[in-house]
């Protein structure tokens, strides 16, 4: 990887030509040159040039796994928080149980946390979710923090390198959401320390070695 | 109004040692606030400045919502000490009126498609003023908007220029010199104030008012110097945002 | 409103059973605290004042007036609060509502009925004119406990206030008033320069929240979020007791209220000393 791609632009900030590149993810493009449109770092995956945002909203997107936290019971549905700019919407058709009209708060409440899956997204950006999988489920026990969205694929690694490391020697059971909520569940001390662990990913996510860095810390505070 | 004190002297020199194209101190940080989504710390001369960014989140109450893009609603406050006299809480018809134009500037340059039914909360609140508040206002609102995440074409950026030191004869005004960035005196005993805001990218103008009195040529020197002073104070917005995040980039 | 995981709620009580807190503290123990006196320069006192992740900024402004005719030889103070949307996502711009009276009121009454100043030295001419204080607190952060973050505030920009006898913008009202009442000269001529308020050593509150049967002092904001009950104890320098408010549904025996009556003189004379240190007293 290119040391450029690390580069932290801000919105209005010049990328490139549009007859040298394709416009992707955080670009606009005005008179055949491409902008970044966000606060975010420039990544080059040829022909596309992006810019992955540091911050913001969760953007979902069908397919993802996020774990949610019920807003309201609504007769046959209920309204879900899953850190987009929306609440989701989890309709009764779409658990693994048989809700009765006006049955919805016997099975899941205000507070309770779910592991659920993005079903759909449409045009006006209204989400759907489900919780028809045989991962997904209603959270009992452990503890959630909030991550920024951006860094989640920094605390999971390539092909899941990081997070293995976290499980490995912390021994909690830790569940990343795409959405930037994490669930950790184990000994306290453990929970404390992958939860320290995941805040030293988040500061210095953009740095190079750290994987190595996080070895490191764990196993000195194992000691 | 008429004041004692020289705004300018002969060889260009203001009250508080300026030059016609000089900017007063301007210092910004970014992401300052711990609950905010984005936020920004701004002193401008005596001005001192707070915004912070709430969103993009569902708008509430539902009949505020645009079932095409996100609304931004800004809204400019001053703190009742901010000010000589204090200043009773709550919105008075100037404050509502800055917030109407900056929301309409921010409105312009925030990319409100990407999020349909959605509202974009822009909070300025005015800690400590002097002359130049809505100015300040904006410029922190930019930095605070970047801050947030939110996707704009540009980080929008205000300043102002006017007229000082003309003299009255018979109904008629003369002399008078075109100066940027007017301060506290200026403000209050000037002869034309005209605060903009623009697009730095483009140099497009997405928010203009002007009081006073200026002749066009005035008014094109005033505008020209405006812009100018924009862009300066684009490069200070553009570093606290770098420097706020740029700590986390391992130096190699 | 920002709804918080019950799961959330269940970990801070598996804590408070083995006496531990989600950040680290100990029960009785505050987060990191500052006390920034002069940043406003427009007020004639101020202060920003920092618990944890909690700022509120507070700003005296002051004016000639008339005085309470129940009080006619002496100054008279009024306090605000304002939680500004600014300071978290749940507050709403408008008129203050229940939660913004409540807490200007609370600190109001710490200063007024603690006779922290000594209003009686702020009267000009008796029964006719006297000092006005002008007491403004902004919330600019949320995170919980604003009672003491607030009091706090406002009695270190008291601390820091000058009474602004010789700024240009009174002339006029002292002009006018030495015309009506000729004695008012020689007020002035008594007070030639800016001059502190007249300030005494203050009550300080302290706050303390219950869940789980474990009390705690300065809450965060999970911890408030989760309480059953809420209690604020304002001490004095002789550690004797000059307010207390008690907050939220649930209840306390009444040996929790004796044991945090007795953690606040110590608390309270821990934040007593920073905020000497502060003002340079």
């Amino acid at each position: 990887m290119s040391k450029s791609s690390r580069e932290i632009v801000i919105p209005g900030h010049y990328l490139g030509e549009l007859k040298d590149f394709k416009p992707g993810r955080g670009t606009l493009v005005e008179k055949g040159k491409i902008y970044s449109n966000v606060l975010g770092i420039v990544h080059e995956s040829p022909p596309y040039i992006n810019v992955v945002p540091i911050k913001g909203r969760y953007d979902a997107i069908a397919g993802d796994l996020v774990i949610g936290i019920v807003e309201e019971p609504m007769s046959s549905s209920w309204l879900v928080d899953i850190n987009a700019p929306y609440p989701a919407l989890l309709h009764v058709n779409e658990v693994p149980w048989n809700v009765d009209f006006g049955e919805t708060e016997k099975f899941l409440n205000t507070g309770d946390s779910i592991m659920a899956k993005v079903l759909q997204v449409d045009l006006e950006k209204k989400l759907q979710i489900t919780l028809k999988d045989r991962n997904l489920y209603k959270i009992r026990g452990g503890h959630i923090i909030n991550v920024e969205p951006s860094k989640v694929p920094r605390i999971i690694g390539k092909k899941g390198s990081m997070i293995n490391i976290l499980k490995k020697h912390t021994r909690c059971r830790i569940f990343v959401g795409q959405n930037g909520r994490i669930w950790i569940d184990g000994d306290d001390k453990n929970v404390a320390l992958a939860q320290q662990a995941i805040e030293l990913i988040e500061e210095q996510s953009i740095s190079f070695g750290l994987t190595n860095k996080v070895e490191e810390f764990l196993a000195s505070r194992l000691q | 109004m008429k004041s004692d004190k020289k705004l300018i002297d002969e060889n260009g020199k203001r009250l508080d040692g300026r030059g016609p194209d000089q900017l007063r101190n301007i210092k910004i940080e970014a992401g300052v606030l711990h609950r905010a989504d984005g936020s920004c710390y701004l002193e401008w001369g005596g001005n001192k400045v707070l915004a912070a960014v709430y969103g993009p989140r569902e708008a509430i109450p539902r009949h505020t919502q645009n079932p095409l893009k996100a609304v931004v609603k800004a809204r400019y406050n001053m703190a009742a000490f901010s000010v000589d006299d204090r200043k009773r809480p709550g919105p008075d018809r100037r404050s509502q009126e800055i917030s109407k134009v900056t929301s309409e500037a921010l409105e312009k340059i925030v990319l409100t498609d990407q999020f349909p039914r959605a509202a974009i909360e822009v909070n300025i609140e005015v800690l400590d003023a002097e002359a130049g508040t809505r100015c300040a206002g904006l410029t922190a609102a930019g930095v605070a908007l970047a801050d947030a995440g939110i996707p704009m074409k540009d980080i929008p950026v205000a300043c102002a220029a006017g007229k000082i030191g003309a003299e009255e004869k018979d109904g008629k005004f003369t002399g008078g010199f075109v100066v940027l960035d007017l301060g506290k005196e200026e403000d209050n005993f000037g002869n034309a104030d005209l605060p903009i805001a623009i697009s730095p990218r483009t140099n497009e103008i997405i928010l203009l008012q002007m009081d006073g009195h200026l002749t066009f040529d005035e008014f094109e020197h005033a505008l020209d110097l405006a812009v100018k002073g924009c862009q300066e104070i684009s490069k200070l917005q553009k570093d606290a945002l770098l420097r706020k995040y740029k700590s986390d980039v391992e130096v190699e | 409103m920002t709804i918080s995981p019950v799961i959330k709620q269940e970990h801070l009580y598996k804590l408070a059973e083995q006496g531990k807190r989600a950040d680290g503290r100990e029960f009785n123990q505050y987060r990191p605290i500052s006390i920034e006196p002069g940043i406003i320069s427009k007020a004639e006192g101020s202060a920003r004042v920092r618990i944890g992740n909690t700022q509120v900024i507070a700003g005296i402004k002051m004016d000639l007036g008339d005085p309470y005719p129940d009080t006619p030889n002496s100054g008279v103070i009024t306090t605000a609060a304002e939680l500004i949307p600014l300071a978290s996502p749940d507050f709403e711009s408008g008129p203050p509502d229940q939660q913004t009276i409540e807490l200007a009121r609370v600190v109001d009454r710490g200063i007024r009925e603690s006779e922290v100043i000594d209003l009686a030295k702020l009267c000009i001419i008796p029964g006719e004119k006297i000092w006005i204080i002008f007491i403004d607190i902004h919330i600019i952060d949320y995170d919980g406990n604003l009672f003491d973050a607030a009091s706090l505030a406002a009695l270190a920009a008291l601390f820091n206030a000058k009474v602004p006898i010789s700024q240009p913008r009174l002339k006029s009202g002292f002009d006018r008033l030495i015309e009506k009442f000729p004695e008012a000269e020689k007020y002035v001529k008594e007070h030639p320069e800016d001059f502190p308020l007249p300030m005494r050593d203050p009550p300080i509150s302290c706050t303390y929240v219950k869940f789980n049967n474990a009390i705690v002092v300065d809450p965060s904001i999970d911890e408030q979020e989760i309480a059953e009950a809420r209690i604020t104890v304002a001490t004095d320098i002789d550690g004797d007791i000059r307010a207390m408010q008690k907050g939220l549904l649930g209840s306390f025996t009444v040996d929790e209220i004796k044991k945090i009556i007795k953690d606040s003189v110590i608390n309270g004379s821990e934040l007593r000393n920073k905020l000497k240190e502060s003002v340079g007293k």
